[in-house]
């Protein structure tokens, strides 16, 4: 093993994703703090190009594996395990992404590493250590491991992206990717988040949440909508209910919006949520938990029952 | 054809609660049925009633109280469930991704499914990574985080889209036998009938230790200790309106308007 770190970079539909530059910020503290090397994994699409692009300060390698145009986790497997096997890093960083999560787990195991996903911070002093979140970001833990060399995946949007250019060695790495051994393929993308209204475009968005407690309570946020002119948007679970059109989701798989003011309603702000809402100029919460995590990110807020302030609310406005 | 589809039982806080030691205190803690497993349960259920599944087991990880949540699986419609548990379990703080893609490999050795639902994640820890590491174990392909799902049976095929970020769908095919990881909104989960309740009673829940699966306490060691539990810090420096309902409106109101938004 050497003291070295294989960050894996993620790509889509040919443009590099922010979490490839997130991991460039990981990968190297990680990298110091191990006193080696941070080696970049660039697998399927333009290589080059993305080798170029992801030339940054900080990295001493990047390895490109030219297969395929779009990401597929039997592709990715293979190919980060034989990197893997050849380089013996002690960490093989990569992005807690629905890809990452599509490929990381089989890399652990078909490498007999530990996986530690989701982190939040990492250190390694004599051994590595550890920041994830539990029970729906209530709490935080530390969670050590008892391995010299580990598995994690990063969450997004944890570590400020690298874009200070820099010059590593590139070098096309030789992997004979196994066709019998892919048991999956990428036929296509879809956009699902179309529709009548766009809620990216909105200057005051009143957003709602499973506070709301029943379908037929979203009539009164329709009618706060109604007496404020404002455009109605919705967290996932309001969504998955079918009370709510998927394109009125905000969100990591919904849409991110950047409205003057953002009021949630009954949110509690779950990491996932919160990704597709920091952007608002001013965000604005009424919820009945004072520690919920939406206060955190709020400008103003009310902790109260959204039953009594919005009634309350549309009542100043009619 | 046989479906399998993981379940685990997560602890929920409490809006107030108190950590102890790497822990929540028991008192602030309840018990329910992971959502994601939900959507996976409904998913399994429904292959059978379409008369494609011909038989749906329910298995899960967890201590004699997780009775309780697997019979809501068997209650909404799943022939019979597996429960491993053993002291070596329950010694541990934390169960790592390995150990428990271990436990389960062996049932779906056992049980030879052609399809295994699992939910994406688990609420409470949130590793997201036991469908994935599971498949990978026990030699199946696999999708993570589907949220549509097609079934060409006779082609041995299942037709997927997985949820990216930003609105966009993946297109997948992928071969059977696979462990597909469930995302919430893929269907709409039933609420157990009192007739399901009931038939959930008199439906088989076997009960699996380690020596049972070929296993000794060592396959259980994990490698990943939980040193450290707390509540961060917050970082909340919102202005918070104070009084009753009408008085926090009227602040808010006027905030409104300030903000040019409301008119």
């Amino acid at each position: 093993m050497s003291p070295s770190v294989l960050a894996v970079a993620e790509h889509r539909q040919g443009e590099l994703r922010d979490a490839s530059f997130e991991l460039v910020t990981a990968g190297r503290e990680l990298a110091d703090d191990l006193g080696g090397d941070l080696h970049l994994a660039v697998i399927g699409g333009d290589t080059e190009g993305f080798a170029e692009e992801l030339s940054l300060s900080g990295v001493d390698a990047i390895h490109t594996v030219a297969y395929g145009e779009e990401f597929n986790h039997d592709v990715y497997t293979q190919a980060v395990v034989t990197m893997a096997e050849e380089l013996e890093p002690a960490v093989v960083l990569m992005p807690n992404t629905v890809n990452g999560l599509d490929y990381a787990p089989a890399v652990a195991e078909r490498l007999s590493l530990p996986l530690v996903s989701d982190i939040v911070g990492v250190s390694y002093t004599d051994r590595f250590v550890t920041t994830r979140e539990m029970y729906g970001s209530k709490v935080e833990t530390t969670v050590e491991v008892g391995r010299e060399s580990v598995a994690l995946t990063i969450r997004d949007g944890e570590w400020e992206p690298t874009e200070e250019p820099g010059e590593p060695s590139v070098d096309e790495f030789d992997v004979e990717i196994d066709e019998d051994a892919i048991g999956s393929s990428v036929t296509g993308f879809e956009e699902v988040a179309g529709g009548d209204v766009d809620i990216a475009d909105a200057e005051f968005l009143i957003s709602v949440g499973r506070g709301i407690e029943e379908e037929e309570n979203i009539a009164l946020i329709e009618e706060l909508v109604e007496a404020t002119g404002a455009t109605l948007s919705a967290s996932r679970p309001i969504v998955d209910n079918e009370w709510l059109p998927k394109n009125r989701q905000v969100g990591q798989s919904g849409k991110s919006v950047t409205p003057t003011v953002y009021l949630a309603i009954g949110i509690s702000g779950a990491v996932q949520h919160v990704a597709g809402m920091k952007g608002a100029e001013t965000i604005i919460a009424i919820n009945t938990d004072p520690n919920a995590p939406i206060f955190d990110l709020a400008d103003y807020g009310i902790v109260g029952d959204l039953f009594e302030v919005v009634p309350a609310l549309i009542e100043e406005f009619q | 054809m046989k479906v399998l589809v993981t379940v685990a039982e997560v602890s929920e806080v409490d809006e107030a609660f108190e950590v102890s030691g790497t822990g929540i205190d028991e008192r602030y803690l309840e018990y329910d049925l992971n959502e994601w497993d939900d959507y996976a349960i409904e998913e399994a259920v429904g292959l059978s009633e379409a008369g494609v599944a011909d038989e749906v087991v329910a298995v899960t990880i967890g201590p004699e109280r997780s009775e309780e949540t697997i019979r809501m699986a068997l209650a909404k419609g799943a022939d019979r469930a597996v429960r491993i548990w053993d002291d070596a379990l329950a010694d541990q703080d934390l169960l790592d991704v390995g150990t428990k893609a271990e436990l389960l490999a062996r049932v779906v050795e056992e049980e030879e499914p052609e399809i295994v639902f699992t939910g994406v994640q688990a609420a409470d820890d949130a590793f997201g990574a036991t469908g994935v590491a599971l498949a990978e174990r026990v030699g199946y392909g696999w999708a993570a985080v589907v949220n549509a799902f097609d079934l060409d049976a006779s082609g041995g095929e299942a037709s997927v889209h997985r949820e990216l970020e930003g609105g966009i769908e993946e297109l997948t095919d992928v071969s059977l036998p696979a462990v597909f990881t469930i995302q919430t909104g893929i269907n709409e989960p039933r609420y157990a009938s009192l007739r399901g309740i009931r038939q959930a009673q008199r439906k088989e829940i076997a009960p699996k230790m380690l020596s049972d699966l070929g296993l000794d306490a060592d396959a259980v060691k994990g490698e990943l200790e939980l040193t450290e539990m707390y509540v961060p810090e917050t970082e909340s420096d919102a202005t918070l309106f104070e009084g009753s309902a009408e008085e926090t409106a009227g602040q808010l109101a006027e905030l409104l308007r300030e903000k040019g938004v409301v008119a």
